[in-house]
């Protein structure tokens, strides 16, 4: 039997209410290791409380969330947040901290030998495009927005915390800047083991990162699911209405020549085209300038893309 | 120019008097900071937690401020006596308003997703406070340090009005003294005091987050030692004096009496003229100047020191009147006349005391006053068409019930009706008032009328001596040659200068007179 490794974050029947006003309401589930869980919803919808009751900066009112098997009420809240990475939208780097200190403030924390602090943060900020030589001692307000968010999830990272929580960390960058972080940040190798939680309402951001997205309303799970599930499955008309205006651009990127063309068929004479490679891709790398040789044509792709949608639509509506 | 030379001459003259209220306006300003941060910043740091509570204790702390500091000192002297304690004290409450609402000001000022941040990294509260509020918050809680220091170093020259020492001393001295010399001697340094710590507090406030922490911290070591400049050790005697401004400074007052008596050995701290009598009377000094016919001496139990070298001037209350009046009403000289000498000063003191302090009518004191010498005649009936006497007062009580015992004589023994103008307020607007003919009489000191309307010169002041009868017949015959007003006969008691000292004490140590202090102070 191959074993099933637990949950990293369990959570069980958790209620939120500021005053009157239900923000959560009885909402349980799981991330596995190494997974990557969107939460995605309109504004006001209690993804944002959701995510800051993982880490105890909003109490519960009702339910349960562990943590690597523990009870995160069991734990003092600062011992419990140093071993989760936290970003947020607005960033927050301490503006009389400099890049540098702003990084090593976890593992200051956590008593981190002083050496092994210097040249993590140099290792780090390398990493994200930020020389150390040039940037460490540069104070927030000296950097652009973009650089301010590399530097916060830096930070986040600082202390190897198996679990990050990500608050619309691109949120406030334009859509330039946030394309081009939102890539490095999935080509980040320091991210590819750890477990994530990230909050957006920008339906192509969650499609982009997410393993797993849960889509919420009124404080309330309307589905949970792969995003071919979420797009092809949809559990209730929220959900379907939720992705009605980017549904096409969505079903593009969802979509892998795999699922357009026999298995055989999709096999190129490139790297550049795998099973796994989605429509949009393949659309992209038909159609540039420097158009790579393919086994089918824009035609045949866009028809078998076709004929790969009515298949889903068929199947769900049986 | 004049007034720099004579400026610098003072400073030079009073480098030490300069240097020690310099100290001690230090000293006062930064206890009452210390005191004012110690309380302020928690308060603003619990205000910026529980911001419900936000209204309400900045409103209490905004109405201190609007108190007038001299009602406040006012206000604190009956629970905390005289001295540096009430002073430091009501700056500090001054000092509260700046400072608590600079310090919520700044923490409300930090960015919350800076605040937010740092606790989803896993700051606890109190690294919160101490590693991001605060350092973030210190900038703006620095300009309310520095608003309240500016303001404490100008209200710290109240501080002479209660004994407690600092530039103020000179300040109200010139005031008190008409010098504009002396108040610039005193005021010219506190405003380069405020202007010094106001530019070394901008000049901190200016500085990096860093830095500004340290410098903070130093400022905390650096107010208690200021602030203990205050408790350096002052010259002690036997007796401790408290005096008003005005008397230390004129002439003929503690430096005359210094001269002639040679006064030496006698500390003293200035205090406001109305707060002598109640720091003598709760043994917060010994030895005060005041007036000889105060009710204060009786209702305290004080004692008049005989001044037996003459050094306060006389003044004499003495009748002054429109010839005229006495001209078209020959009978009313000899009912004018019946109180010449009739009033001593124990007898002027005990009218004053039954007004101020029995708050008895001064109507009634006069009535009173006359039966017990046999002089009260009832008013006689009014006559229609009778020519009225206008009698004038100042406004106090002694004048009023002067004025009250000359109504009662002339209605009890003439035809003549009365007005009496009382409450003419000052000097100068009685005397126009009389020769103006607004009133036809009003009683006036002998002294005034040498030196406040006739002033002469300096010599013709010297050459009388401060004789009684000389004095009285140099300002009857001016009054006759240059007004043409008449002084009258003396009522008998003589209001001036005195030093008193609590009469239990001075008969203790067997004072009777100011030779007696001078003698008992060099033994």
């Amino acid at each position: 039997m191959p074993q099933i490794p637990p949950p990293v974050i369990q959570v069980s029947h958790l209620r939120k209410a500021f005053g009157a006003h239900a923000v959560v309401q009885d909402v349980s589930f799981a991330v596995a290791a190494g997974e990557t869980l969107v939460l995605l919803g309109p504004s006001g919808c209690g993804k944002t409380t959701l995510l800051k009751m993982l880490n105890r900066l909003i109490e519960p009112d009702g339910g349960r969330i562990e943590i690597n098997g523990q009870d995160v009420l069991s734990q003092r809240p600062e011992v419990l947040r140093r071993g989760i990475g936290y970003v947020i939208q607005q960033v927050g780097l301490l503006p009389h901290y400099t890049v540098a200190e702003n990084v090593a403030v976890v593992p200051r924390l956590l008593g981190h030998a002083p050496a092994a602090i210097v040249a993590r943060t140099k290792a780090l900020l390398t990493r994200l495009h930020l020389p150390a030589a040039r940037y460490a001692g540069q104070y927030p307000h000296q950097l652009s927005g973009g650089q301010q968010q590399r530097v916060g999830l830096a930070r986040a990272l600082a202390a190897d915390p198996p679990i990050i929580l990500l608050d619309e960390p691109f949120g406030a960058l334009d859509p330039v800047t946030r394309a081009s972080i939102r890539h490095e940040f999935r080509e980040l190798e320091e991210l590819r083991s750890k477990t994530m939680v990230l909050v957006t309402h920008d339906v192509t951001e969650a499609f982009e990162l997410a393993d797993r997205i849960m889509l919420l309303d009124a404080g309330q799970i309307q589905q949970l699911g792969t995003p071919r599930e979420l797009l092809f499955r949809p559990a209730n008309d929220f959900v379907r209405r939720f992705f009605a205006a980017e549904r096409l651009a969505l079903q593009l990127r969802t979509l892998t020549l795999g699922d357009v063309f026999e298995a055989n068929e999709a096999e190129g004479p490139k790297a550049a085209f795998r099973a796994g490679t989605t429509v949009h891709e393949a659309l992209e790398a038909l159609t540039g300038p420097a158009a790579a040789a393919a086994p089918f044509t824009v035609a045949q792709l866009m028809a078998g893309f076709g004929e790969a949608l009515q298949r889903e639509e068929d199947a769900w509506k049986r | 120019m004049e007034t720099l030379t004579a400026l610098f001459t003072f400073w030079h003259e009073q480098a030490g008097k300069l240097g020690e209220q310099t100290v001690q306006h230090i000293g006062l300003t930064a206890g009452s900071l210390l005191l004012g941060v110690l309380l302020g910043v928690p308060l603003g740091l619990f205000l910026s937690r529980r911001p419900r509570w936000a209204p309400a204790v900045l409103g209490v702390a905004g109405v201190l401020q609007t108190v007038p500091s001299i009602a406040l000192l006012g206000f604190l002297i009956p629970v905390l006596g005289i001295g540096p304690k009430p002073a430091i004290f009501a700056l500090f409450l001054y000092s509260l308003l700046p400072i608590i609402r600079n310090t919520l000001a700044g923490i409300r000022g930090v960015p919350p997703a800076v605040v937010e941040a740092a606790r989803g990294l896993g700051l606890t509260d109190g690294q919160v406070l101490r590693r991001v509020e605060l350092p973030l918050a210190l900038p703006v809680l620095m300009a309310g340090i520095r608003t309240a220091t500016v303001i404490n170093v100008g209200v710290a020259t109240l501080a002479a009005y209660v004994a407690a020492g600092g530039l103020g001393e000179f300040i109200f001295g010139g005031i008190a003294l008409n010098n504009p010399v002396m108040i610039l001697a005193g005021a010219l340094p506190a405003a380069a005091l405020a202007l010094a710590f106001d530019a070394l507090l901008g000049g901190v406030q200016k500085l990096s987050t860093a830095r500004l922490g340290q410098v903070g911290a130093a400022l905390l070591v650096a107010l208690p030692l200021l602030g203990g400049l205050y408790l350096l050790p002052r010259a002690t005697g036997k007796l401790l004096a408290g005096f008003s401004p005005e008397f230390v400074g004129r002439a003929d007052g503690l430096p005359g009496l210094t001269k002639s008596y040679g006064l030496t050995h006698l500390p003293s701290v200035v205090l406001a003229p109305a707060l002598v009598y109640e720091a003598a009377r709760n043994a917060n000094v010994d030895v005060i100047d005041g007036y000889s016919t105060d009710g204060r001496i009786r209702a305290y139990g004080l004692r008049v020191l005989r001044d037996n070298r003459r050094v306060f001037p006389p003044y004499y209350a003495v009748p002054v009147v429109r010839p005229a009046l006495l001209r078209e009403h020959p009978e009313l000289g000899a009912v004018l006349a019946k109180l010449d000498n009739q009033i001593s000063d124990s007898v002027m003191t005990d009218l004053n005391y039954r007004a101020d302090y029995l708050h008895q009518d001064p109507k009634a004191i006069a009535e009173a006053f006359l039966r017990r010498r046999g002089m009260w005649t009832a008013p006689r009936p009014t006559v229609a068409g009778a020519s009225v006497v206008k009698l004038g007062s100042k406004i106090f009580a002694e004048q009023y019930i002067l004025a009250e015992l000359y109504a009662s004589l002339i209605r009890g023994n003439t035809d003549l009706a009365v007005e009496t103008k009382t409450g003419l307020g000052g000097t100068t607007i009685c005397f126009e008032a009389l020769r103006s003919g607004a009133i036809d009489m009003y009683p006036e000191y002998t002294g005034t009328g040498l030196l406040v309307l006739l002033q002469p010169r300096p010599a013709v002041v010297d050459s009388l001596g401060g004789r009684p009868a000389a004095v009285l017949s140099y300002v009857r015959a001016e009054f006759r040659r240059r007004f043409g007003l008449e002084w009258l006969a003396p009522l008998g008691f003589n209001n001036t200068y005195a030093l008193l000292m609590r009469g239990q004490q001075a008969q203790e140590l067997g004072i009777m007179s100011v030779s007696d202090l001078s003698g008992y102070l060099q033994k």
